[in-house]
């Protein structure tokens, strides 16, 4: 198993009480787990998904979590 | 369409016809044009031969979506370069429907410390005494000025520029008449207001809506631009900028480690989440009251990213927080108390002072010592200073580059002598070519490439890598310049970077105005003209290839969470950069 940190930002909080908090959740998966598992697991829809930062950098949705990875998933944003 | 050209000398304002070499340039392209044309390089910007122009973009006035933007453009008292900035506002919709392609300000006033106002209705302008408005804030201002002019929007410079503060920017009106939508960068209040001209009323009363001479075509470009606005992911209704306002971008920039934090030591925020949009949102919902996301900037835009922030008890304490605001007066302050940061921007706005300019002066200022990170007393103690034109309030007043001077501090995170805006370049290094290179100094909207490095708009870059950002930065300069003579929010680029129908919608309204003819292609190649013309005015006024380079400390000082430096190359950025 593999236990990772993970935070849902705007829209998709809604889809997750712990990772859609301010403080995020911790959540455990199977080794091999990748970013798309990871969406299945914790009930978020991938089609909601723009993209993931994996400490600190994007990665595609069949990356590979490890151990200790804080992940951040965002829906389409922009700003500035 | 005409120009009103304003003698601050002779208090006279006369109506002219549009030479010919100005009648298809608008906003940016019309400012930066004139002033090229009309202020000698090496004026000094608050100098008898320094001028401001204020114009507004092709569309605005006329029904396209999100389209009320206003450039401001002069020689910067900041930068000592060219400047151009914009904002959203009714304003930019009266000016257009009066019928005026630009207001010229120009003489040097016979009597020092005497404020004017102009007022612009249909049937001419006239000059009143501003003894009424002179060192007053403007909340107080603005709020006389709508009893009086109900029907009116404002263009004012505030207390800061009266005392001639490099960070004062030209305030417009919202749509409730609040001092709230500001060209704000490079000081171009304190231009106007060593004209001795402390407000302009524009009252559209009695006219309609500009109709563009191609209404075929403006209605064919118009429904491709809703279309795509309305169906892309972050602009549509319920989208992100409309739920969770521009702040959505901090928990965003935390996590890409590119959030500037405590002056660009670092670029992650411990207390990212507590000033973030979402926080905010979940504010406005708690506080109830007039507290609002998704409030509009201008009448007729489909993106409304803007907010009211509530007090505690649902009284209105400060429209809008930006994004930019937030980071400045926030993570780059250590600050993480979202409540101190709306007040620090009421202030701000009453003051009449660019947000960004002065957060990452505050940041400077603590990393002298003169208060401590994380600080919000202290920070907003140093905005009194600035209140009070005090001493120190007048070393805080000219900007972060001035303050680091004043105090011996070595980490200064500014461009050509104007602060960096909330991307840490070292972990975005497109956006750290935009910084370094244009013509305006450190400015986000120059060239946004965070769009394909952060957001995954408009194709994706790898943030970290310095490879191809030159070229990508200077292609995002090229386009949005024409962005910013159309008259259209930068915010339209999130959409038609992605619709391409989108992107020729956009063309087609602006050719249906503007009596042009450019091609979807034509648009990186005019904006780059437009740009060539700004660096030309900098090289005139002395700039060189020194002033095109980042803060010495980022070259050498890694910036965690990625413990990068900054490393496009010398040779990258006079490529961009060089005219």
């Amino acid at each position: 198993m593999v236990k990772v940190h993970v935070y849902l930002y705007a829209s998709l909080r809604q889809f997750h009480a712990g990772a859609g908090s301010a403080d995020g959740a911790e959540a455990e998966a199977p080794d091999g787990t990748s970013i798309a598992g990871l969406y299945a697991l914790l009930g978020i829809p991938a089609e909601e998904v723009k993209q993931a930062f994996i400490n600190g950098r994007q990665r595609d949705p069949n990356y590979l979590l490890r151990d200790g990875d804080r992940v951040g998933v965002f829906p389409p944003i922009a700003g500035g | 369409m005409r120009f009103l050209r304003v003698d601050m000398n002779g208090l006279k304002a006369v109506v002219e016809e549009v030479p010919e070499k100005y009648r298809q340039l608008a906003g940016r392209g019309l400012t930066s044009r004139l002033v090229c044309d009309e202020v000698p390089a090496t004026a000094h910007p608050l100098g008898p031969k320094a001028k401001l122009f204020i114009a507004p973009g092709a569309v605005a006035g006329t029904s396209a979506p999100s389209s009320a933007r206003v450039s401001v453009g002069g020689k910067s008292p900041l930068t000592w370069g060219i400047k151009e900035a914009n904002a959203g506002t009714p304003v930019a919709q009266y000016l257009a429907r009066l019928g005026l392609k630009a207001i010229i300000i120009e003489g040097e006033p016979k009597e020092p410390g005497k404020y004017w106002t102009l007022v612009v209705t249909k049937d001419g302008a006239e000059f009143v005494p501003a003894d009424e408005q002179t060192g007053k804030g403007l909340y107080e201002v603005y709020r006389g000025l709508k009893e009086r002019h109900p029907t009116a929007g404002f263009i004012a410079c505030g207390p800061a520029a009266e005392a001639r503060m490099a960070m004062a920017g030209v305030c417009f009106s919202d749509t409730d008449g609040r001092p709230s939508r500001y060209s704000g960068r490079g000081g171009l209040g304190a231009v106007m207001a060593a004209k001795g001209l402390k407000l302009i009323v524009v009252d559209p009363a009695g006219t309609s809506p500009v109709v563009a001479t191609n209404q075929e075509l403006f209605k064919a470009g118009q429904a491709k631009l809703v279309e795509a606005i309305l169906t892309h992911g972050v602009t549509k209704p319920g989208g992100t900028l409309n739920t969770y306002g521009t702040a959505a971008l901090i928990n965003a920039l935390n996590e890409a480690g590119g959030l500037p934090t405590r002056n660009f030591s670092s670029g992650r925020f411990e207390g990212a989440a507590k000033i973030s949009g979402e926080r905010m949102a979940e504010i406005v919902k708690e506080r109830g009251g007039v507290g609002m996301m998704g409030q509009g900037c201008h009448p007729g835009c489909t993106i409304r990213c803007s907010n009211i922030y509530p007090k505690p008890d649902g009284t209105e304490l400060v429209s809008c927080i930006e994004y930019e605001s937030d980071w400045a007066l926030g993570a780059n302050c250590g600050i993480d108390d979202l409540d101190a940061i709306a007040e620090m921007i009421w202030h701000c706005n009453d003051l009449g002072i660019d947000t960004i300019e002065c957060g990452v002066t505050i940041g400077v200022a603590m990393e002298a010592g003169l208060k401590k990170f994380g600080d919000a007393a202290g920070a907003l103690a140093l905005i009194d200073e600035i209140r009070k034109n005090t001493a120190l309030g007048r070393i805080l007043g000219q900007g972060a580059a001035f303050t680091g001077r004043a105090f011996g501090v070595v980490r200064v995170p500014t461009v050509k002598g104007q602060g960096m805006p909330a991307y840490e370049p070292r972990a975005v290094k497109g956006i750290g070519v935009t910084y370094i290179t244009s013509p305006m100094g450190a400015d986000h909207t120059a060239g946004y490439t965070i769009a394909p490095e952060i957001l995954a708009v408009g194709g994706k870059a790898d943030p970290l890598s310095p490879a191809g950002k030159a070229d990508l930065s200077g292609a995002f300069q090229d386009t949005t310049a024409f962005i910013d003579m159309s008259g259209y929010c930068l915010f339209i680029a999130f959409p038609i970077l992605d619709i391409a129908s989108g992107f020729e919608g956009m063309v087609e309204t602006v050719n249906a105005v503007l009596g042009t003819s450019f091609a979807a292609g034509d648009v990186a190649k005019f904006g780059g003209e437009i740009v060539k013309w700004e660096r030309q005015f900098n090289r005139a006024a002395g700039m060189t290839a020194a002033h095109d380079r980042p803060p010495e400390f980022m070259r050498y000082e890694k910036c965690p969470p990625h413990n990068q430096v900054y490393d496009v190359t010398d040779e990258d950025l006079d490529r961009i950069a060089g005219v």
